[in-house]
């Protein structure tokens, strides 16, 4: 195990394809990714940026083994996990969890918090006697009440819900988190304190993100570095600055450009900025 | 951020009823009450029957052959002078056992069949379909007619036959509801968790058709009894043995002679079944509610709010000539009964003058959509303006009947929606969805509508406006549809557009191209534009004037720059510094400072 080595990457994705079948007799499949490599250090936040049906999410979702890559590796900590049989997966729930985007759907409506929290823990036999100090940790941690625990999710606002969901991924002390779109669905307030949240737990725990937004400046905020993802290719891939500031690559300046900004001066300026870009990239394609 | 965050009110955690359990809802339930009491009296009575009732069911008397009811025989007696009442009583065991049988077994065999087709697919589900298939194409009445001479005249065997036909009913229910189930993200964080696949079944699977597992159970419990009782009433079955519908044969058969005997076991099945059945809708009715709970609450508002205030809205429109376009003064909107009506919108005063683009700004549940929606008149069900009043080009349309609004709106007023691809109709193409409406109208002919539609989408950027207008809303994406709504929002040359959120569905790249064509079409022909929306991005934009929402009041109004560079009101103040376009980028990762042990939590 690797757990001091800070140099090696603690998962790192090479070359990963996945293709989803598509309807029909003898349809050839449609590729997702096309070759998508990532490397993530302990207790950093990779951002991963794009727009939808960019592949992002598909990546996550390859990564905690809910789809399978039809080529390429994902290593976790020096072990291939690209394809792991049900057992072998399941072990890896205590390194390896998931917040997802829409907290209305990620949360069984007919279960409890408590019961949602203790799912996790029921897995690993040594924690189920500690089960309930560990929930009511779980809950201190997220800055929710102790009586949350008899609640249900539909008592709950976006961003508690959302606190929830972090409290279970965190249940087994997990060494990365895949986190989908954690703050879309939260209003800008909210999403203002979960991030804040996501960003003081890392610190604490040496907890590493693979943060998937479509939302340049949520990204930007909370990753040490950014991949940039366009129709299945990650375009751009470097620290979080240089990506979210001054952009390379042609998407990622867009994307950039189109993001208006909280002020009318400054998004006047912008406007401008971005039609001169667009102009001047179209000339380039009628030459 | 932290600090400024502060200033955001932190909602308290809600009080609500905690778990409600099938058999307390039922009980609250007069129906199902009322049906679950009259179904036990039936069960205990027919399961005491040796005790219960006075005569044993084969005891003959000659004298009470077809007798009027007598303090011996209190329903009288049947055609072979045995006693109607014991006889129902014997007969309820019986016919009971029977139901009993066939439901357990359509029970059995089409949930598990179903979980497992449902949830593991591929073979399983293939395989389990095509017997459910089969066995629903069968007549099952001819069947069991035909079965019943070959299993040796047992009504028993029979009826566990038909609970073997009646089991695609479960099958079908638990594998379509298993397999939507299974697609749900919180079945997905079960699996991260490592869970096994029996315990995500027991856990998440289990729950979700637990409920309508047990309404099916009732329903197929009647239709059970109605089939026994009919394939007794055909005679088959042991005459001796006594049953529901061997009764009603008897019964019918003297019929001339005593046409009251079929009343009493006729009254026996229906109050059964019928029990059966409205059990079923009372336990419907009362876990209908959890599941529809389960999606986004209405946001409610929350009281004890201070700052109300609507400053400076007179003095930005000083009398500018025939007044301004909009004028909304004290509106009010509520939800719910008369006399306690839940309000959403209170007291929101603002004006908006031709060519302008006021933006209206708030989180989730700030009354920006309902305010909208009232100016529209297109309040959804149970929403009203309770008080205040609406001037749209110096006209009070608050309280306007539809047929008026129906004149204004389409003409005058027009509306962009949030999700464009909900409003298309998929059955229409795009160019029928534009042209109907122009031809309404304008009173113009299909062809020349077709021409201004083909220049409409032209104009809002569609590369190829032929195409696009025979294309169907499926064929084209969100971006697309939405430029689509524009076209046909703007087609009448409308004084004033709602727009509700017209960017939030889109893509940030799309998002500045509509916002683009916004703000040139407001320009050319211009109009005045009420933008609703949560993004600052998009008020910064677009917006002359801002109007910020906070559960139902207006807490400031302001020109953009100055809401921007001098927000007055602390909440304005806290929600643009949550606005995440100053804050730092994080910086790399230094490598002293990362993770080095996984820290326990």
């Amino acid at each position: 195990m690797s757990e001091t080595d800070t140099s090696a990457p603690l998962l790192e994705a090479k070359n990963v394809v996945v293709e989803f079948p598509m309807k029909g007799f003898r349809k050839a499949p449609f590729r997702v990714l096309h070759g998508v490599s990532l490397d993530i250090h302990p207790g950093e936040t990779v951002g991963l940026v794009g727009e939808s049906g960019s592949g992002k999410t598909t990546i996550g979702r390859a990564i905690l083994g809910l789809v399978e890559p039809a080529a390429g590796t994902i290593t976790f900590d020096g072990q291939d996990i690209t394809r792991l049989h049900r057992k072998e997966r399941r072990k890896l729930s205590d390194s390896i969890q998931v917040v997802f985007q829409d907290p209305y759907t990620s949360l069984n409506p007919t279960m409890t918090v408590g019961d949602i929290l203790s799912e996790p823990l029921l897995v690993k036999a040594d924690l189920k006697g500690s089960a309930r100090t560990r929930i009511r940790e779980l809950l201190d941690q997220v800055g929710l009440p102790s009586g949350a625990v008899d609640k249900f999710p539909r008592e709950f606002s976006g961003g508690q819900r959302q606190r929830v969901a972090i409290a279970r991924a965190l249940a087994l002390s997990p060494r990365l988190v895949v986190c989908d779109e954690p703050v879309s669905a939260l209003d800008l307030s909210t999403q203002a304190r979960v991030l804040d949240l996501f960003i003081e737990i890392q610190e604490r725990t040496g907890v590493a993100y693979l943060f998937v937004s479509h939302d340049l400046s949520v990204v930007r905020h909370i990753s040490h570095r950014v991949a940039v993802m366009y129709k299945g290719n990650i375009v751009e891939y470097g620290d979080g600055d240089q990506v979210t500031s001054e952009p390379v690559h042609p998407y990622t300046q867009k994307l950039l450009m189109s993001a208006p900004v909280a002020n009318p001066v400054r998004q006047r300026e912008r406007r401008i900025e971005r039609h001169t870009m667009l102009a001047a990239s179209s000339k380039e394609g009628h030459n | 951020m932290t600090e400024a965050t502060t200033a955001l009110t932190n909602a308290p955690l809600p009080v609500a009823p905690g778990r409600v359990s099938i058999t307390r809802a039922v009980l609250r339930n007069p129906l199902g009450l009322s049906a679950l009491i009259i179904l036990t009296l039936i069960i205990l009575i027919s399961v005491v029957a040796p005790f219960f009732a006075p005569h044993s069911p084969t005891e003959v008397k000659i004298d009470k052959i077809l007798a009027m009811p007598s303090s011996d025989y209190p329903l009288g007696g049947d055609g072979a002078g045995r006693d109607v009442f014991s006889r129902l009583i014997w007969a309820g065991q019986n016919t009971l056992l029977g139901a009993l049988i066939a439901v357990s077994i359509s029970l059995v065999l089409g949930s598990v069949a179903g979980l497992v087709a449902g949830y593991f697919g591929k073979v399983f589900d293939t395989t389990f379909s095509w017997a459910a298939n089969i066995l629903m194409a069968l007549p099952a009445m001819i069947v069991l007619l035909a079965l019943y001479q070959t299993l040796g005249g047992s009504v028993y065997s029979t009826m566990a036959v038909f609970g073997v036909m009646l089991s695609p009913g479960f099958f079908r229910l638990v594998r379509n509801q298993v397999i939507a189930v299974k697609n749900e993200l919180y079945v997905d964080a079960a699996r991260v968790s490592g869970l096994s696949d029996a315990r995500i079944i027991s856990r998440h699977i289990l729950r979700v058709v637990r409920s309508p597992i047990i309404i099916q159970t009732a329903i197929i419990g009647g239709i059970a009894i109605i089939i026994q009782s009919g394939l007794e009433f055909l005679g088959l079955g042991d005459p001796a043995t006594p049953t529901w519908g061997g009764m009603l044969q008897d019964a019918f058969s003297n019929i001339y002679i005593n046409p009251a005997g079929i009343l009493w076991p006729g009254l026996i099945i229906a109050a059964t079944v019928a029990s059966l059945v409205l059990l079923g809708n009372a336990i419907r009715d009362e876990l209908g509610g959890p599941r529809a709970s389960a999606a986004r609450p209405r946001a409610k508002p929350r009281h004890g709010h201070a700052h109300a205030r609507t400053q400076g809205t007179e003095a930005l429109n000083p009398g500018s000539g025939n007044g301004p376009l909009l004028r909304v003064r004290d509106l009010h909107v509520g939800y719910g009964s008369i006399e306690n009506p839940l309000t959403v919108v209170r007291g929101v005063s603002f004006d908006v003058t031709a060519g302008e683009i006021v933006g209206i700004v708030g989180e989730s549940g700030s009354g920006k959509t309902q305010t909208a929606f009232s100016i529209l008149g297109l309040l959804p069900r149970g929403g009203r303006v309770l008080s205040g009043s609406i001037k749209f080009r110096g006209r009070d349309i608050t309280f306007a009947p539809g047929n008026e609004m129906q004149k204004i709106r389409g003409r005058d007023l027009s509306y962009i929606p949030q999700e464009p691809m909900s409003n298309l109709d998929p059955s229409f193409t795009i160019g029928h969805q534009l042209v109907e409406p122009m031809q309404a109208v304008f009173k113009i002919s299909k062809a020349e509508a077709r021409k201004r539609s083909l220049v409409l989408l032209a104009r809002v950027g569609i590369a190829d406006p032929e195409r696009t207008f025979r294309s169907y809303p499926h064929e084209i994406s969100g971006g697309m549809a939405q430029r689509v709504l524009i076209a046909g929002a703007v087609s009448c040359g409308p004084k004033l557009l709602i727009a509700d959120e017209p960017t939030t569905a889109l893509d940030v790249t799309v998002q500045a191209e509509v916002l683009d064509l916004l703000r040139d079409l407001q320009r050319e022909m211009g109009m005045g534009i009420v933008l609703v929306t949560h993004n600052f991005g998009v008020v910064a934009d677009l917006c002359d004037r801002v109007v910020v929402m906070q559960n139902g009041r207006v807490v400031e109004t302001n020109d953009a720059e100055t809401l921007f560079s001098a927000p007055s009101d602390p909440y304005t103040q806290a929600l643009l510094a949550a606005t995440l376009d100053d804050s730092p980028p994080r910086p790399p990762l230094a490598v002293t400072a990362a993770g080095t042990s996984k820290g326990k939590l």
